[in-house]
């Protein structure tokens, strides 16, 4: 995979998620999504932002413009230096109801993505890359 | 920036006639495709008018063809690039309006500059202007190919894609042949962005002209419904052939929350009825089952 | 007629942003047309249920035609509303959602249950007109 631009944002205070929100959406439309992939990767930039947050501690995401020969795409690597995730499967389950506010909304946004991985260890932070190709 | 005045503006006006003859016949003997394109008359006049341009920007003395002075000649080349790939030509084909240009010109700059170094210069100087001019109309022949693709399928989809209104606040999608997920996919888009354009309630997507349904149809179909409803409007599913039921079942996919009909004529009084809306014969009697 | 509804102290110094609610004889109207952060939800939340309280409104209408993107926590946030608007009696209908947000919201898998929704203000008020007659569902069951 090549990366031709990076982008940083800290990831600190609430407000820093719609900071986060409205740069994904500025890279999106440069890079031509569909509005239906534009809004996808800006929801899913939402949840992970937010959860670098309230279970990282605090952290950043980096934009990616990424090609694998046949196409580009745009990736997002949030990093935290967080507690980690002691279960990681469990905490992919839809664990989501509207008012109970349980689960991370990692699994949702898996679906909202291309291409996932999450790497996390309890002490020692959590990185979850999410890839949308166009 | 601005050169010593070059000759060959001069030159070229002295053999205009031959010169152009020499180039149009180039250009039709080439094989191919290229011959059967282009009417002659039409590359006569398209020679006769590039050749008239290149001569008067030249004589600017600019050599940069991206400036100014070299706008009328970009904008003529623009418009043969655009018409040559909507005629179906290569990009090469199209680049070699310009190219074939040299041979007769360095030809004629051979014959009338005596001295080595002026002709050198001269050479180098109608070489890389024509060249220059070649890979800009490649350029220009791509994009107008790009927008070309994109029209097309723009239109095969709206093609593909009809939404037809069949009451004020009734929708119908009527799907034809075998969906694939793709195509689902933008065909639901179109419609869900249809209902909001349109502010209507309900929509009937049928099926009956869809030969099978696999998961993954099933699904988008689903999430379709769904996300109307989401938005407040109601779908309801008609056409669903008694193998596509089967299908629907063995697949595991629930449609309890989905109102289905075996007709778009049943679909449509459904419709009419959530609409509050009902048929009437001479304004007295009710019409109560579409037959 | 319309009077704006927020709470005392609303041009205090340093207050932060809010949602302005306005009202309609015993209907709230909320339009929400930035992109909120979760303090500012949150904040909408509370103001609205104490604006149901004071006014004893009996309908809430939300327009969202302008959110481009509708996350877990703002979905969460307008099913509370709902169902605290519900407590206090009143109905609420969430109106205008764009397709794309719509198809993202099925894709997360967030279900909104309970939440009526509606394609356009004028529809939403019909609903709520019909709120206390037969009360046609358009929304998730």
């Amino acid at each position: 995979m090549i990366v031709s631009r990076e982008q940083q944002l800290g990831i600190r205070e609430e407000v820093d998620v719609v900071h986060v929100r409205r740069e994904v959406r500025r890279w999106a439309e440069e890079l031509r999504f569909s509005l239906v992939d534009q809004t996808k990767i800006v929801t899913a930039a939402s949840e992970l932002a937010r959860n670098t947050i309230i279970y990282g501690g605090g952290g950043a995401v980096k934009l990616r413009l990424v090609s694998n020969g046949h196409h580009t795409g745009l990736q997002l690597v949030f990093e935290d230096q967080g507690p980690g995730i002691p279960d990681i499967s469990l905490a992919l389950q839809d664990g989501y109801t509207t008012g109970s506010g349980l689960g991370l909304g990692l699994g949702g946004a898996k679906r909202l993505v291309s291409e996932f991985s999450i790497e996390s260890k309890p002490g020692e932070g959590t990185r979850v890359v999410a890839t949308r190709w166009r | 920036m601005a050169q010593p005045k070059t000759k060959i503006p001069e030159i070229i006006k002295r053999s205009e006639q031959d010169l152009l003859k020499e180039w149009t016949e180039d250009q039709l003997q080439r094989p191919g495709r290229q011959r059967m394109l282009v009417k002659e008359e039409e590359l006569k006049a398209q020679c006769k008018s590039f050749l008239a341009l290149l001569t008067h920007a030249l004589q600017t003395g600019q050599s940069d063809i991206q400036a100014p002075e070299w706008g009328e000649v970009r904008e003529m080349l623009a418009q043969l690039s655009a018409a040559r790939s909507v005629q179906g030509m290569t990009a090469s084909e199209t680049a070699n309006f310009v190219l074939s240009l040299k041979k007769p010109i360095l030809a004629r700059l051979r014959r009338e500059i005596r001295t080595a170094e002026a002709l050198g210069a001269e050479v180098w100087e109608i070489t890389d202007l024509l060249d220059n001019l070649a890979l800009h109309t490649t350029e220009l022949y791509q994009n107008s190919r790009e927008e070309v693709i994109r029209r097309q399928q723009q239109e095969m989809m709206e093609l593909s894609t009809p939404v037809v209104k069949l009451w004020d606040g009734v929708l119908a999608l009527p799907l034809i042949g075998t969906l694939d997920s793709a195509r689902t996919q933008v065909v639901m888009e179109a419609l869900l962005q249809k209902i909001v354009e349109t502010g209507s309630g309900v929509a009937i997507i049928d099926i009956t002209g869809v030969p099978t349904v696999d998961t993954l149809v099933a699904q988008h179909l689903l999430k379709t419904v769904t996300a109307a409803r989401l938005m407040g409007a109601d779908c309801i599913i008609s056409g669903i052939r008694p193998q596509i039921a089967q299908t629907i079942v063995h697949l595991g996919v629930s449609l309890n929350n989905v109102s289905t009909k075996s007709s778009l004529a049943d679909a449509f009084q459904l419709a009419l009825q959530r609409a509050g809306l009902c048929v009437s014969v001479n304004g007295t009697a009710r019409l109560d089952k579409a037959r | 007629m319309f009077r704006l509804m927020g709470r005392p102290g609303w041009t205090k110094p340093g207050n932060m942003e809010r949602i302005p609610i306005l009202q309609m004889g015993r209907l709230l109207l909320v339009t929400i047309q930035v992109d909120m952060h979760d303090r500012l939800a949150l904040t909408l939340q509370d103001d609205l249920t104490e604006a149901i309280t004071r006014v004893g409104a009996r309908g809430v209408l939300i327009e969202i035609s302008s959110l481009s993107m509708v996350d877990s926590f703002i979905g969460r946030m307008l099913a509370n509303i709902s169902s605290m608007s519900r407590i206090l009696d009143a109905e609420t209908v969430v109106v205008g959602m764009q397709p794309a947000v719509a198809i993202t919201l099925v894709e997360l898998g967030l279900e909104l249950k309970g939440v009526r929704t509606a394609l356009n203000v004028d529809k939403g008020m019909r609903l709520l007109d019909d709120a206390g007659g037969k009360g046609s569902e358009a929304s998730i069951p």
